[in-house]
């Protein structure tokens, strides 16, 4: 399982990367796993949308499951990854890197203290294994 | 083999059903709006016939072997069903003629919502929704009414055991509602601890399936009703569970408001691959008036001389209408019949013998595999799929296991509450020589997940189709087919 | 009867569960109110039963014993004997959904071929397995467009000649959204004007535009300016079809619509007092991902056999639970089956052999009462199984005449059209011959000269 250490994660699954006051966010290995072959993806919102912690961003769809990706944090879309609603299958083959989901401008920055870093994302992920 | 698609069997040319030469002399079409290509296929009545005779070989069916798919209720459907449906007088009528010449239609309709309403022990029925989910979405809407024709606006949850069947929660995100999962204590009961602190002025009602998907019946379904009624909400049942009620307990009578019915299971409508389903709700008689409309009522009594007069009735608040026309009349015809071929006493011999031969299966099979909830079950139970010192067996090889001996799986992976369900309705038309076969094998593959679990993972073996690729399905979409050299842009 | 068991059968399967009798399996209810003595007529045997029901359907007078020219949304065609035939094998019509595709592949390859029929008729580049009816496809079409736009579009605009029960189920769905707009068919308007009306409406905030095709009164327009228009203002234009109609007429999706909806009732299903019918679904690629309901998809074995599967699933009640856009479990699985037994059977000639003498009969019908004083139809536009008639009279007054001669009228406009008063809706099909015109003709006379 990657879990790269220069990104922060939700108990949702997602991935966030920081920089400055700009965030991306994207689908971690560990839930791309479960999901198994990704079918569909759809974009809940669009560029300029505000957005508040934990509303929903995307949706997407293996062929037995269906998961939404959460917003990790509030603020305003800047960007969104529109290839992927045709390339859906990034999140499966490439889930830190073609596979971003969104940018955000975040707007409450006290929010990142409520992030995991990757030693207790993985922790978090060995608890749900078993 | 593999039969081809009515699209490859078509050959130009060819007539499957001749019409007579126009009588009337013909008028001017309108050029501009004329059809140029009508891409449909072009076969003989016996390319037809034959064709849909080869799929009809590739189904598994009532007809054909044991179905015990928990909560779909999977009896037989008596063949006179089908003749009184297609009687002229019925089958022939307009949705839409005068109310005096379809009395014998309505008169048909009326009686079923009064036996409805006796057996479910309700004040109103309609008749109208086409299954179950609509049913679902019909008592739903109602509940919303309610409440807003009393001003109380503040309503916004909807309570939803999680034994509850899967149509619930989407349900009440089509009608607004925002969706409370209320959770199941260690009998697999609603939690009243949990019901008690979610229950306050913002909720709205509670659905509730009883006997639940565990199979189980609410021991506390009174007291469940009476803490959602002290807190102002309204309760609705899902009544896909009704095949163990009949005689045995009328909802109504245990505090229920409103509840849907499903002709195609408890009352031996075929549920012809997958519909047409049909769900007349019943709701006490305070809210009939919300009822979707028209319903059928009595106009005049009749006496000796003269028949009763029966026509239609707008109720005042109605939700509005969820289908066009009279409900699926068809169905209404097959549930009559049904019902008065049973009677009071037949009818609680329905639900006895249902609960009766679950019991048995579930006494048969409890040493086997795990019985998550184990109590006396009503008209299906639930056991796990899976064993410990098999861990590469799951539910799924069950039930593809099963095919190889002629039986069809029970439901899989519901409820989500235990782990790799297996959920079997035997039904009350299933003798002990079936029950029995079934339980054999099912012990039988039971021991073959442990010695051989390659022949479960690899089954089905002797089917028309081993199992297909879903993800190829659902991503490359081929939803359709085209004749062969048809161009398309 | 349906319950086989024996009493000795009895005694040993309540040994082997270890309960004395049946009654004590019923524990868990209260007490008070177990077992309620039911209050219902005493049981009957088949026989009665048959005889019964026999008796009852001889009450109503059918369009078997009336001459038909009552339509509005369904229509008396024929149904060859094939169709029934078909549906009256115990593996289709006692199967149940197909989620065991390797058991199911009867049905899954049939309603995939219903699928691809459906498609072709309307032009559009996918069909699902259908709806409950015309109505509710309708609704769904809305619900869709909803879900398309996020909701941010709220306004909806329904063509006044869209059928009435259509729009007031579409009500009914919408009432479950807050905030949505539902306009175009009301009071004042007129029920006959233009599109023009329509697109008048039209602004950023517009989500989807209806209208019937042909119409609720049987007229056939070009809607090709109209689904520029649409798609001019970036909104989803969704036509309700009438599919007997797609054999002669344009497809929907030649003209420019995204959505095609309907009720397929025509195509082989009995009247039957108005159900089960069959909800026709139909859309262009870009939506396929967004109709609720069944959709069935070609895929292989692992041995690379063709076979079929329910496809897109995750989108559905029991796996999205309350964030499906649809609570939809059944198809009209069964109804999808006729209709795909009279296409193929119909086929290409037949179907459109149909279409042409429904157009005919109508066309010399509507001529015919033109010249009736005190009567009059519109023949300037062209129009399809139907057509309205200005009547000397009210409707009413008129079908009791009509009855009283054996012959079902047609629909009284003025119950949902206040400016359409003393204006029938008279329907024509393949099955009213020249006699029964003739026949009908004569009677409007008659009452004409009364």
């Amino acid at each position: 399982m990657n879990i790269p250490t220069n990104l922060k994660y939700t108990k949702s699954d997602e991935w966030v990367k920081v920089d400055g006051n700009i965030v991306t966010i994207g689908v971690s290995d560990y839930a791309q796993s479960q999901l198994s072959d990704i079918v569909y993806f759809e974009f809940k919102v669009d560029p300029g949308d505000a957005v508040h912690k934990d509303q929903t961003v995307a949706t997407l769809e293996s062929v037995k499951a269906a998961a939404d990706v959460n917003a990790p944090l509030s603020g305003n879309v800047v960007d969104i990854n529109e290839s992927l609603t045709e390339q859906f299958e990034a999140v499966n083959t490439d889930p830190y890197g073609a596979a971003w989901v969104l940018k955000i401008e975040i707007s409450k920055p006290g929010e990142l203290d409520g992030l995991m870093d990757a030693a207790g994302y993985e922790a978090y992920c060995q608890e749900r294994s078993h | 083999m593999t039969e081809p698609t009515i699209y490859e069997l078509s050959a130009p040319g060819r007539i499957g059903v001749r019409f007579p030469h126009p009588d009337v002399p013909l008028a001017d079409l309108p050029k501009n709006l004329i059809r140029e290509e009508l891409p449909l296929p072009e076969l003989s009545e016996l390319d037809v016939i034959r064709h849909f005779m080869h799929l009809s070989h590739l189904n598994y069916s009532i007809d054909g072997g044991f179905y015990p798919l928990g909560s779909c209720t999977m009896k037989y459907n008596p063949k006179i069903n089908e003749e009184t449906a297609r009687l002229p007088g019925f089958a022939f009528t307009h949705p839409l003629q005068p109310e005096e010449t379809v009395q014998g239609n309505l008169a048909l309709m009326y009686e079923l919502q009064e036996y409805l309403k006796e057996i479910s022990g309700f004040g109103a029925v309609t008749l109208q929704p086409a299954a179950g989910a609509q049913g679902e979405f019909t008592g739903v809407m109602i509940i919303r009414a309610y409440h807003k024709s009393r001003g109380d606006v503040k309503r916004t949850k909807m309570l939803v055991p999680d034994s509850a069947h899967g149509t619930n929660p989407a349900t009440s995100g089509m009608t607004g509602f925002e969706v409370v999962p209320i959770p199941s204590d260690a009998r697999g009961n609603v939690d009243i601890e949990a019901l008690k602190a979610a229950c306050d002025d913002s909720v709205a009602g509670l659905m509730l399936t009883n006997p639940n998907t565990l199979g189980l019946f609410e021991e506390q379904v009174v007291e469940v009703n009476r803490i959602v009624h002290q807190a102002g909400g309204l309760v609705y049942g899902d009544g896909a569970n009704l095949n163990a009620l009949l005689g045995i307990a009328r909802p109504g009578d245990l505090g229920l408001d409103i509840m849907h019915i499903n002709l195609h299971k408890t009352f031996s409508t075929p549920h012809g691959g997958g519909g047409p389903g049909s769900g007349p709700v019943a709701v006490t008689s305070e809210l009939q008036e919300f009822l979707p409309g028209p319903v059928v009522i009595l106009l005049e009594e009749g006496s000796e001389e003269i028949p009763p007069l029966f026509g239609f009735h707008q109720p005042e608040q109605s939700i509005g209408r969820v289908k066009a026309f009279n409900g699926h009349f068809g169905m209404v015809v097959r549930a009559y019949t049904y019902i008065s071929m049973h009677g009071a006493d037949g009818l609680r011999k329905i639900s006895e013998y249902a609960v009766l031969n679950a019991n048995y299966l579930l006494a048969r099979l409890r040493n086997t595999y795990k019985v998550t909830f184990d109590r006396t079950c009503m008209h299906e139970f639930v056991v796990e799929g899976v064993w410990n010192d098999a861990p590469d067996v799951h539910a799924l090889d069950i039930s593809k296991r099963l095919m190889d001996y002629n039986f069809h799986p029970p439901t899989n992976y519901f409820p989500l509450i235990v782990r790799e369900a297996l959920m079997i309705e035997p039904t009350e038309t299933e003798s002990k020589q079936t029950l029995d076969r079934f339980a054999d094998v099912m012990l039988k593959i039971a021991e073959e997940a442990h010695a051989q679990p390659e022949l479960l993972q690899g089954a089905p073996h002797i089917t028309p189709v081993g199992r297909l690729d879903e993800v190829k399905a659902a991503k490359e979409l081929v939803l359709c087919c085209w004749l062969p050299d048809e161009v398309r842009s | 009867m349906f319950i086989p068991h024996t009493d000795s059968e009895r005694e040993e399967m309540l040994k082997t569960i270890g309960a004395p009798s049946i009654e004590s399996l019923f524990e868990g209810v209260p007490v008070k109110h177990r077992f309620p003595q039911l209050n219902l007529p005493p049981a009957l045997s088949e026989m009665e039963v048959a005889a019964q029901l026999q008796e009852l359907s001889q009450i109503n007078e059918s369009t078997r014993d009336l001459v038909c020219f009552l339509g509005a949304g369904a229509y008396n065609h024929y149904i060859p004997a094939a169709v029934d035939a078909i549906l009256r094998r115990g593996e289709f019509y006692t199967a149940y959904t197909p989620y065991q595709p390797e058991v199911s592949q009867g049905t899954l390859q049939a309603i995939f071929e219903f699928q691809s029929l459906v498609a072709n008729l309307t032009g559009m580049d996918v069909s699902n397995a259908s709806h409950y009816d015309g109505a509710t496809a309708t609704a769904e079409a809305a619900v869709l467009a909803y879900h398309h736009f996020r909701g941010k579009r709220t306004r909806f605009i329904v063509s006044p000649a869209v059928n009435p029960q259509y729009r007031q189920v579409m009500r009914t769905y919408m009432d479950g959204y807050e905030n949505l707009q539902v306009i175009g068919d009301g009071e004042p308007g007129d029920p006959l004007g233009a599109f023009e009306a329509l697109t008048r409406m039209l602004d950023a905030n517009t989500a989807m535009v209806v209208v019937q095709y042909p119409d609720f009164f049987g007229r056939v327009q070009d809607l090709s300016d109209l689904a520029a228009k649409v798609h001019a203002a970036g909104a989803i234009l969704t036509v309700v079809i009438n599919p007997t109609a797609l054999a002669l007429f344009k497809s929907p999706g030649e003209m420019g619509a995204d959505i095609a909806v309907g009720e397929g009732q025509p195509l082989g299903i009995p009247l039957s007092y108005g159900g089960p019918y069959l909800g026709i679904f139909a859309a262009k690629k870009d939506y396929v991902r967004k109709i609720a309901g069944r959709l069935i998809g070609e895929t292989v074995d692992q041995q690379g056999k063709r076979g079929y599967v329910l496809t897109l699933t995750a989108r559905e009640q029991h796996i999205r639970r309350e964030k499906a856009t649809s609570n939809i479990c059944t198809n009209q699985g069964l109804i999808a089956l006729a209709a795909t037994a009279y296409m193929s059977l119909l086929g290409k000639h037949g179907l459109r052999q149909v279409a042409e003498l429904c157009y005919h009969k109508a066309h010399f019908l509507a001529e015919q009462i033109n010249r009736i004083p005190g009567f009059s139809v519109d023949l300037t536009q062209p129009f399809f199984h139907e057509f309205i008639v200005k009547c000397p009279a009210p409707v009413g007054e008129i079908n009791e005449y009509l009855l009283d001669n054996g012959i079902l009228g047609g629909y009284d406009l003025s119950q949902d059209y206040p400016s359409l008063q003393t204006h029938m809706l008279l329907a024509v099909t393949e099955m009213n011959t020249r006699e029964e015109i003739d026949l009908l003709c004569e009677v409007l006379k008659e009452y004409a000269n009364d």
